[in-house]
Parts: structure tokens; C-alpha cells; sequence
């Protein structure tokens, strides 16, 4: 077509006088008011108690154990902030994390290499999250129910092949992508999850491939009407879940060098806990990696600060689902201030 | 005959938005006496049932009950005052019993009303049936019920509350002959029993078979009323279309191209069937016909949405195979769907991403969009398309009703199509909106664009097309030209009322003329 030359003749670096502008100017408590800002306060508040209860928390040290309990959580984040927005959702994640760690501990017992587990992981993973996205555009089933069906169904399998027992031999050097570090003090873990974020960032804020995300998210129908396909992209943002689980499954089963059918057990929650906290809005349309790149840390370390404390789990899991309602009765009630701020202006 | 009126309204008026539904309309109902209520799509028919029924309060005007003031505020006191509505798709419950709809909100009650009466209510149930002569068991669920069975269970809920006021919006819209007949003889029944009926339809046949009074609305306006007997078919068609067509509308005449697009027989298993028609660059086809004609339904199979299942469409000599929008849209058809919130444009999203949207892959670099050229390219069609708004990153919910209309144009001329199908391009926007949609419309012609318009507003279609295609029940029954296309021919064609069926060759002619 001859109009790609058209479309960028005529590029003023700003409006026309006169014209509309591409964007008004923000206004101060506008930005104040961004979910990421008050998530970065809540993050400061929470180191702040963090600091309080341990004078070594700054420790470089300290602070590399305190990410070793939420990176493997957040790499799935990634992928399920996407789907999320989208529209979807995936509740099968940790099971599929259990499936590809039990394939792994089989294949290592049957005396495959590290290699081998390191494509395996992944494959099982990718395998899983193309059955859900098949089972949910082929059959239009709300993916909701899908993923409750193959959460047991993949979660099964591992107390099928396992029962109580446990895998434990895994081979040479397996072990650094769970336990090793890339320099200093920071993980390889850690290392993959900020490259990752950034990559999972720029795909979904500056690529078509993000924009249209977005579109689904908020209106399916339109997004059809406009030309996108979108079965296929929801059957790809699934399969993107399901290979991210199972690369998260690498690095869980490499750091705890064992496989039990209960392994990453109610992970999911906490996974779309991170995602929501994040500012991700649950129905889909809206949301940001940087959010949810900001809540990871705020899980992680508030996690950390109470088992420093000595909290029960029980208790935690209470705590971290007081702050799954916080997180969506929020933006909600930030939501009705503004506009009612807007009409009174 | 009845000579004074059980309902009387006078001067209703009522404002949506951007729209003045009803604008001093009136009306009588007389007891024992059936009226039909007529007139195009968008006269203010349903507004006016709806005002009668307590769903909407009038903004000016005056209701009269039996000579008494009446000020409905609700359905329910609608509903108290004996005023009931059977509607087109019946608003009954399909999971609920026959005696459950019937009784629904007024059940028989026992033990000081904290009990449901079952007996008395079947009891009741199989009473109100007998009236009406149908043999249904009141246990029945409404879902395995047929459609014609359902309307008598309306009917029959009608009758329970001992209403005076019967309105039918469409009853028959989806009754087999048979089922009409029997419809009919239930109507004349309830005439019987004085009440008074409400008749909407667009089939001629049905008001002089069974009305005794007509009343014609036409945009909003009430136009006139009498005694059928006093009126033939002609006299009210000319009523509901009027005579001021064609005076506003900025068509112009454009040299017509060659035949971009070709359809032929193209057919939907229970949607259309047999479409064929051609279209030339830079014109205009109107394709006029009633709600449920069929035409978006053709529009969409256009676009891939739905797939009809023979056919063939042909862009430019070349058969195109299209099973998805993305196909159209590769192939240079864009579709301006009817409803623009759910299907036109993504509104919480902002302008530029709604018109950058069909192709984020042109204004891409190995999928990384260029936000600069993206603003470039909504300011371009933005400014053609004379949208107001803010800031071009304003959601598009922000915007009026037209404006979001002129995004959602502006986002398919973007992608510079050779067919731009239009679905209802102004419907629900305000005039000035109007104008500058069909002034577009026009000067896309005028560049050599092949335009479809569908469009149920019969002055705009009469006003901007080159060719009319009138469609009826999936059928298309005619294709006018410029200078047959009156308002009676066009209207006849779309109410089914053409004494004989045009034959398939002539028809033919008419489609690749």
C-alpha cells in the first residue's frame, strides 16, 4: 500500500496551534494518585518495618535471601499479568509447576542431564498451558472453571506417579539455576526475573502485541471486530503461563533439589494475589508489569518480615489475603474520590 | 362504536441524550376496539409503550384514565392500573412454570400471605386458559413451549390481572400463519370482553384484518388518527414516510466506477438467503429494510463475523474467501458496526489506540510501535472526521455519542479501504453528528470509495444512496434506483406487502444493473 509513506510525512513535534493536543498535561495529584506510587509508599512502609525488626535487614546478604521467596512466584506473575489483562485467567499454575517439576524428577531418575531437565521443565509447562488455552477457546468454557478442572487434573498426575515418595537425584550442576549466583550477591534467579520483567514490560507497553492484549482485555468483541484474532492470542497468552510455570518449576526444583507431589502448593493464589496487587484490574483491560514488578517486592518482603517475626503460615495466609481484598476494594474506592473530586471541580 | 377513551395521552414529550424520542405526541384508546399503532423504525413507537407502561415518565405531557389524571411512576403501578404489554421477544421467564409466569409478582396467597396458594393458582391457571381455548398444562416449563404458545401464556398473564389495557408490540413477528389466525380470534376475544387493545405492527394485512383505529407516529411526532375504515394502505404509508425526503441530504452526483465488489446468492442457513448485488466505486448502496430483515446479518457474513453457507463474494474479480474480520479487513472491506459500544470501539481505551488499533502493524517496527506515527495518524483522521475532544489520548467514553461514531470511521478510513459497509451510521447521535456523517459519507464517494449504508431511517437512505436494496425476511425483495426509489415503493418492498413476488431473473437485472 502506498500509504506508509502518508502516514509519516506529516509529523509535527507538537499540535498545531489550535489543534487537540495528543495528551494534557498531568496534573500532580493525578500522578501522586497512580496505583505504582502508592505501591512504591507501601513498599517503603514495609521495608521501614522490615528495618525495625531486624537491624541486619539492609544486609546485602539478608536482602538476596529475602528475594529467594518470591522470584520463582513472580517469573509466573509475569506472564499471568498479561493474561489477566486480557481477560483470562489461570488457576492451574502450580500444579503445572508440581506436573513439570514430577516429569523432571522422573527424567533425572531415567538419567537425563542437566540440559535435558532444562528443556524438559519448560516443554511440560508449554504443553500444559496450550491445553488450557485450547480447552478454553476451542469449547468457549470461562477459563475460570477450565483451570480449576486441570489445577487437579496436572496436581493429580504428580500423586499418581509419586505418592509419598519424593524424587531426589538430580544430577551435577542442576543445582545453580535454583541456588547459584550470577555475581556478588545476586541470584541467577533473581538476574532471570529482572531481565524477564523488563522483556515481559517493553512487550506489553510498547509492541502490538501488548497494545492488542489491552483491546481483548477490554472489549473482546471490538477487539474482533477490529481485525484481531483474538482465539489465538488468548490460546497464546495461556501458553506463555504454562511455559513461564514450567520455568519456574526449573528453578523451585533445582533450589529445593527434591520433588514431592505437594511441591509450590496454593502458589496460584499468591501468584494472582501479586498480579492484582499490582494494580492489575481482575475483569481485565487494564494494569502494568512495573505494578506488578513493585508488588513482588512488596509480597516478598512482607512475607519475609513475618516469618522473621516468627508468624505462622496460617497467619500469613491470612495477611496475604486481607491484602488480595485491599487490593481490589482500593482502586475501587480511589476510584469513586477522584470522580467525585472531578464533579465537584 | 366506543366514543369516549379508556386512555387518553396529550402532548407527551421525551428527551434521550442528544434525541427528542417523542415530541408532543397523543393517543386514545377505546374500549372493545383494537388500534394499531404505526410507523417507521425510530417514529417513537416503543418509547410511547414504554411511557404507557411506566417504564419512562414523560417529560411534558398528560395521561388520562378513564377521564382521571394518571401518573405512572413504575411498571407496577402500570400494572395496578390494568395496563399490561406482551412484547415482541416475550419478557417471561423460560425456567419457570406456565401458573409461575402467569401468577408471577400477583401470586394467590394463603396463611395471611406468607404462603404461596398452589391450588388456587393452577386452579386459576387452568381457568384463564380455558378462556382462551388452549389446552396447557399449568405445571409446564415455559422453555419447552413453542413461540406462539408463549405469547398466549403473555396473554393469559394479561388476563390475570384483569387488565383493561392490552398493548401487542409485534406479536406475530415470529408466528406461523396458523398461529396468527389463532392469535387473532384470542384478540377478537378480548375486544369481546372490552378491553382495549394496542397494536404495533409493521404488516398492512394485520391492521385491516383485526384493527378498528389506527394512529401514525413519525419521528416522534404524532401525524394522524381515524377509523380504519376511513383509510387505505397508500394513504398510510404516505402518513409514515411523509413527503420531505431527500431536501437535507448532501448527495451529490459522482461518476460512477467500475464494480468493486460482486456478491452473489450469497446464502446463511437460517439468517439470508439468495443475496446478490454489485457495488462500483463511489457509490452509495442503501440497503433499507425492517429490524430483522436481515441486513446486518449480511454485513457481518461480509466481514467474516458469521459464515454463510453458499455463495460468493468477489472484490475487484477476485473470489475472496473470508472467515474471519481480519481476512475483510486484509482484503479492504471495513465494517461500522450498529452498536458502537460493544462492537465499533474499545471505549475505555484512548482515541489514538482505538484508530491506530486495524493496523498496529503498519505503524509497527518488528512489533514495536511507533507512537509518534500512531498520533500522526489519529490527528490525520481525527481532524477529517472533525471529532472533538480534550486531548487526543482521552478515553473514548469520554466523548459524545457522534464523536465516538466519527472515531470509529475514522479508525477504518485509516486503514484505507476499498468497501466501507456503514451499519446504522447515525443512529442515536445528535443532528449536528448526523450532518457531519452523511457529509463524509459523500466526499468518501466522491474519492472513489464504494460505500454500503444500512440504514432503517428512510429519508437518509432515500437522501444518500446511489441504489436502494430493500431486504424482508432475509430476502432482498428489490433493488431501487435514484429514481424509482419513492418512499411508498420502498416501504411496500420492506413490510412484504409487494402484491406479487418480483421474479428471480428480474431480480437479477436489477442486482448487477
Amino acid at each position: 500500500m502506498q500509504s506508509s509513506q502518508q502516514i509519516t510525512i506529516d509529523r509535527p513535534a507538537a499540535s498545531r496551534a489550535g489543534g487537540i493536543p495528543d495528551r494534557l498535561p498531568q496534573r500532580p495529584t493525578d500522578l501522586l494518585l497512580r496505583w505504582e506510587v502508592l505501591l512504591l509508599i507501601f513498599l517503603a512502609l514495609v521495608v521501614l518495618i522490615n528495618v525495625q525488626l531486624s537491624p541486619f535487614f539492609f544486609d546485602p546478604y539478608n536482602l538476596s535471601d529475602a528475594t529467594f521467596n518470591f522470584t520463582e512466584k513472580a517469573i509466573v506473575a509475569l506472564p499471568m499479568t498479561l493474561l489477566i489483562i486480557a481477560g483470562d485467567i489461570d488457576l492451574s499454575v502450580a500444579s503445572i509447576i508440581a506436573l513439570a517439576s514430577t516429569a523432571m524428577g522422573a527424567a533425572a531418575v531415567a538419567g537425563a542431564s542437566t540440559a535435558v531437565l532444562l528443556v524438559l521443565g519448560p516443554l511440560v509447562g508449554l504443553a500444559c498451558g496450550i491445553l488450557n488455552g485450547w480447552l478454553v477457546t476451542a469449547f468457549s468454557v470461562p477459563a475460570i472453571i477450565v483451570t480449576i478442572g486441570t489445577m487437579s487434573l496436572y496436581r493429580g498426575i504428580c500423586y499418581i506417579a509419586l505418592g509419598d515418595q519424593a524424587y531426589k537425584n538430580y544430577p551435577d550442576g542442576f543445582d545453580f539455576f535454583g541456588q547459584g549466583y550470577v555475581f556478588w550477591v545476586f541470584s541467577f534467579e533473581f538476574c532471570l526475573f529482572i531481565v524477564l520483567a523488563v522483556i515481559f514490560g517493553v512487550v506489553l507497553h510498547r509492541t502490538s502485541f501488548g497494545r492488542r492484549v489491552y483491546a481483548i482485555g477490554n472489549n473482546p468483541t471490538a477487539a474482533l471486530f477490529s481485525g484481531i484474532d483474538v482465539q489465538r492470542y488468548r490460546l497464546v497468552l495461556f501458553a506463555l503461563v504454562g511455559l513461564f510455570s514450567g520455568l519456574a518449576s526449573v528453578l523451585l526444583t533445582s533450589r529445593l533439589g527434591s520433588t514431592r507431589p505437594n511441591i509450590a502448593t496454593a502458589w496460584e493464589l499468591e501468584i494472582i494475589t501479586m498480579v492484582v496487587l499490582g494494580g492489575v484490574n481482575i475483569n481485565g483491560g487494564s494494569g502494568t508489569v512495573p505494578g506488578v514488578f513493585i508488588a513482588a517486592f512488596v509480597m516478598g518482603f512482607l512475607t519475609f518480615g513475618m516469618g522473621l517475626l516468627n508468624i505462622p503460615g496460617i497467619v500469613m495466609t491470612v495477611l496475604i489475603g486481607f491484602l488480595l481484598i485491599l487490593a481490589i476494594a482500593l482502586p475501587v474506592v480511589i476510584r469513586k474520590l477522584t470522580s467525585a473530586r472531578r464533579r465537584s471541580a | 362504536m366506543a366514543t369516549t377513551p379508556i386512555l387518553k395521552l396529550s402532548g407527551i414529550s421525551k428527551s434521550f441524550p442528544g434525541v427528542k424520542a417523542l415530541d408532543g405526541a397523543q393517543l386514545e384508546l377505546y374500549p372493545g376496539e383494537v388500534t394499531a399503532l404505526v410507523g417507521e423504525n425510530g417514529a417513537g413507537k416503543s418509547t410511547l409503550v414504554k411511557i404507557i407502561t411506566g417504564i419512562y415518565q414523560p417529560d411534558a405531557g398528560e395521561m388520562q384514565l378513564d377521564g382521571k389524571p394518571l401518573v405512572l411512576h413504575s411498571p407496577e403501578e402500570a400494572f395496578a392500573a390494568g395496563i399490561t404489554a406482551i412484547y415482541q421477544e416475550t419478557v417471561l421467564f423460560d425456567d419457570l412454570s406456565v401458573a409461575e409466569n402467569i401468577f408471577l409478582g400477583h401470586e394467590p396467597r394463603r396463611a395471611r400471605g406468607t404462603l404461596i396458594d398452589w391450588p388456587a393458582m393452577y386452579a386459576r391457571t387452568r381457568e384463564l386458559l380455558a378462556e382462551l381455548e388452549i389446552n396447557l398444562d399449568p405445571q409446564t416449563i415455559l422453555k419447552n413451549l413453542s413461540i406462539a404458545q408463549r405469547h398466549i401464556v403473555g396473554i393469559a398473564r394479561a388476563l390475570s390481572i384483569d387488565a383493561r389495557i392490552v398493548i401487542m408490540d409485534e406479536p406475530t413477528a415470529a408466528l406461523s400463519r396458523h398461529e396468527i389466525e389463532d392469535l387473532y380470534g384470542i384478540v377478537r376475544g378480548l375486544t369481546a370482553a372490552g378491553k382495549a387493545i394496542l397494536f404495533i405492527t409493521h404488516k398492512f394485512d394485520e391492521i385491516f384484518a383485526i384493527c378498528q383505529r389506527y394512529a401514525v407516529f413519525r419521528d416522534g411526532r404524532f401525524i394522524g388518527d381515524g377509523l380504519i375504515e376511513d383509510v387505505d394502505q397508500d394513504k398510510l404509508v404516505s402518513m409514515m414516510v411523509g413527503r420531505n425526503v431527500a431536501q437535507i441530504y448532501p448527495k451529490r452526483p459522482v461518476k460512477l466506477g467500475e464494480i468493486v465488489l460482486e456478491v452473489d446468492r450469497l446464502s446463511h442457513p437460517t439468517e439470508f438467503e439468495d443475496i446478490s448485488f454489485s457495488l462500483r466505486k463511489g457509490e452509495i448502496l442503501g440497503f433499507y429494510g425492517l429490524v430483522g430483515a436481515g441486513r446486518s446479518e449480511v454485513m457481518q457474513a461480509l466481514f467474516g463475523i458469521t459464515h454463510p453457507s453458499r455463495g460468493s463474494i468477489r472484490l475487484e474479480g477476485r473470489e475472496l474467501s473470508i472467515t474471519s474480520p481480519r481476512d475483510a479487513v486484509r482484503a479492504g472491506i471495513v465494517y461500522v458496526p450498529e452498536d458502537r459500544g460493544k462492537q465499533g470501539a474499545i471505549l475505555p481505551l484512548p482515541i489514538v489506540e482505538n484508530i491506530s488499533l486495524p493496523q498496529l502493524d503498519r505503524i509497527s517496527r518488528r512489533g514495536f510501535v511507533d507512537m509518534a506515527a500512531e498520533f500522526v495518524l489519529a490527528r490525520q483522521y481525527g481532524e477529517r472526521l472533525q471529532v472533538k475532544a480534550a486531548s487526543w489520548s482521552d478515553p473514548v467514553d469520554t466523548l459524545s455519542g457522534g464523536n465516538q461514531q466519527k472515531v470509529v470511521i475514522g479508525k477504518w478510513l485509516a486503514t484505507q479501504p476499498k468497501v466501507i459497509i456503514l451499519d446504522e451510521p447515525t443512529k442515536g447521535i445528535d443532528i449536528g453528528a448526523k450532518a457531519a456523517v452523511h457529509d463524509f459519507t459523500v466526499e468518501l464517494a466522491e474519492q472513489g470509495l464504494a460505500v454500503i449504508m444500512v440504514s432503517s431511517e428512510l429519508p437518509e437512505v432515500i437522501g444518500m444512496a446511489d441504489r436502494i436494496a430493500v431486504m424482508h425476511e432475509g430476502h432482498i425483495r428489490h433493488i431501487f434506483s435514484r429514481e424509482e426509489a419513492t418512499p411508498e415503493a420502498i416501504v411496500t418492498a420492506a413490510t412484504g406487502a409487494t402484491p406479487a413476488p418480483i421474479s428471480q431473473a428480474a431480480l437479477h437485472r436489477a442486482a448487477f444493473a
